[in-house]
């Protein structure tokens, strides 16, 4: 492991904040057993936990705390000066953070939805929506990365794009669903596993390029922010 | 592959680091305004009040600042938009921040690992040696003292044996001994051949380590050079005291004759005596009251500031 990925995975499960990764996937697992052990049939609570919670809320928020920890949160508190006072090619750095948060995310996301995809339905939509998870996992983490580079408040920033882009103006502007990473996730997990749980509104090579597209695109426009990192001065 | 020990500073024309009619603006505002300036191995001292744009110029130095207009180098080649000057230049920021969770020789050892030095662990011992922070090195830098952790972030700025080290107002908050070591540590840097450059707002701080001294004063360079002629610049320059008395006319009479005052204002409260040399009307005044049996109440330099030191220099 790069000693860029060591002490980023340090500093992330260092902070207090790394607290905030248990509650939402304990709350997913937790309001699938409930449903399970009272025999709530799949059909009444299925869509509500797996997409609702599971895909809407979980996934895009831990990609936020992750994604915003492993690089928002050192430019926001300056440790980022010892990282960038190092002849390291900026790839490097980037490619580095970007592993950490996205395998994160992956994990603590993919493991929850599976598990309650296998309460729900079977062990082939848990594997279906822990894939689509992953694959969620890396778009958000470049997005959130890049978040972290473009603006002071990437958690704020971040937030507006789940709440109001994904979850206001997707539902209201079918144009957007094609920019909506939670689109790709569903449609891709439909796709693995058609259920009635899940609704895909766009196509399966849509998703897949787009994801890919999310994750390139906003790499190499972190690596590019990164090269011209410009840090404020205090005093003037 | 030996390391050679540099030549007695030789002066040479071109600087380590050369800043050439550098210019930096933040929209409409100037930060820093067409500073030149070359520096050299030993130890110079960037002195300005604060807001003067002394920081603005260090993280131009350290590339973490593109220069409106202008370019700054080190050894030749542009700091900005450049991670290889990174092997040869350390930078320690007023920021303390520190990866608080690593002890000191994790966190040196870091730095020399993404330094990609042959032997991190070595380098992180001679460093931790040099700032003399062994017997901390296995705690975490969350636990040091101010002193403490300023040492150790100057070991990771060391760790490569960079030829240049930029610090910025390294002394701030320190106590007198800290303080006290951390020169010795700069002098001795800067006797070994780096080149150091720090930055402060304090004249004292300066001219115990610095042999130069660039000084800053709203965005441009003021004053270049021997910090014992900036200083004789500083001591000589006209100075405005509020004085009251016990005859203000009868004093203000007295005084115009005087050498070293260069004009007398009478107001309601007191006189505002110009004195053209700050030495020698200290020395004067005293003198003139005892020959007149006139009882000085109040003398006040009302120009005390260093910020109107720093104004008399730019003007002059």
């Amino acid at each position: 492991m790069s000693t860029v990925a060591f002490i980023t995975a340090r500093g992330l499960f260092g902070r207090r904040r790394a607290l905030l990764l248990l509650p939402l996937p304990v709350l997913l697992i937790g309001l699938a057993l409930i449903c399970r052990a009272y025999g709530v049939s799949p059909d009444m609570w299925g869509q509500a936990v797996i997409v609702g919670l599971g895909l809407v809320v979980v996934l895009p928020v831990v990609a936020l705390i992750v994604g915003t920890g492993v690089l928002g949160s050192e430019v926001d508190d300056g440790t980022i000066v010892h990282i960038l006072t190092k002849p390291l090619p900026r790839y490097e750095i980037i490619l580095a953070k970007y592993a950490v948060a996205a395998s994160v995310t992956a994990v603590v996301s993919a493991v929850p939805l599976f598990v309650t995809g296998a309460l729900a339905g079977s062990i082939k939509l848990g594997g279906a929506l822990a894939v689509a998870a992953v694959v969620g996992a890396f778009a958000y983490s470049a997005l959130f990365l890049l978040f972290s580079l473009l603006s002071r408040r990437p958690v704020l920033v971040g937030l507006v794009y789940i709440l109001v882009w994904e979850g206001l103006l997707g539902n209201f502007v079918s144009g957007t669903k094609n920019l909506a990473i939670g689109q790709y996730v569903i449609t891709i997990a439909d796709k693995i596993a058609p259920t009635e749980i899940l609704q895909s509104t766009i196509g399966l090579t849509t998703a897949v390029v787009m994801s890919a597209i999310f994750i390139v695109a906003g790499t190499l426009a972190a690596i590019n922010r990164l090269s011209s990192f410009s840090v404020a001065g205090e005093t003037s | 592959m030996t390391t050679q020990t540099l030549p007695a500073q030789t002066p040479t024309t071109t600087g380590v680091v050369e800043l050439s009619t550098v210019s930096r603006w933040y929209g409409n505002v100037v930060a820093v305004n067409d500073i030149t300036m070359s520096l050299h191995p030993g130890v110079t001292g960037l002195l300005g009040p604060n807001g003067a744009g002394k920081t603005t110029v260090l993280h131009m130095m350290a590339g973490f600042l593109s220069p409106s207009r202008g370019t700054v180098t080190i050894d030749g080649k542009p700091t900005w938009r450049n991670p290889a000057v990174y092997r040869d230049l350390g930078l320690v920021t007023e920021r303390e921040s520190v990866h608080g969770f690593l002890t000191a020789r994790q966190f040196v050892t870091a730095c020399a690992k993404m330094q990609k030095l042959p032997d991190p662990a070595g380098a992180a011992q001679r460093a931790l040696e040099l700032v003399e922070m062994t017997a901390a090195a296995e705690r975490r830098i969350e636990t040091f003292s101010k002193g403490m952790r300023q040492r150790t972030r100057v070991a990771a700025a060391l760790v490569h044996e960079p030829r240049v080290l930029l610090l910025d107002e390294p002394f701030n908050g320190m106590d007198p001994r800290q303080r006290m070591h951390m020169m010795e540590l700069l002098h001795r840097l800067g006797d070994n051949g780096h080149t150091i450059l720090f930055s402060s707002h304090i004249l004292e701080e300066v001219e115990q380590v610095a042999g130069l001294v660039q000084v800053i004063v709203a965005g441009r360079l003021a004053a270049s050079g021997d910090y014992r002629k900036i200083r004789r610049l500083m001591t000589n320059r006209p100075h405005v005291f509020a004085v009251r008395s016990s005859d203000d006319r009868r004093l203000a009479v007295a005084l115009i004759a005087e050498k070293s005052v260069a004009g007398i204002e009478i107001e309601p409260n007191g006189l505002a005596v110009r004195a053209s040399d700050y030495g020698s009307f200290t020395r004067a005044l005293p003198r003139i009251a005892l020959d007149q049996g006139i009882r000085l109440r109040q003398v006040v330099p009302s120009d005390e500031s260093l910020e109107s030191v720093f104004s008399y220099l730019l003007e002059g």
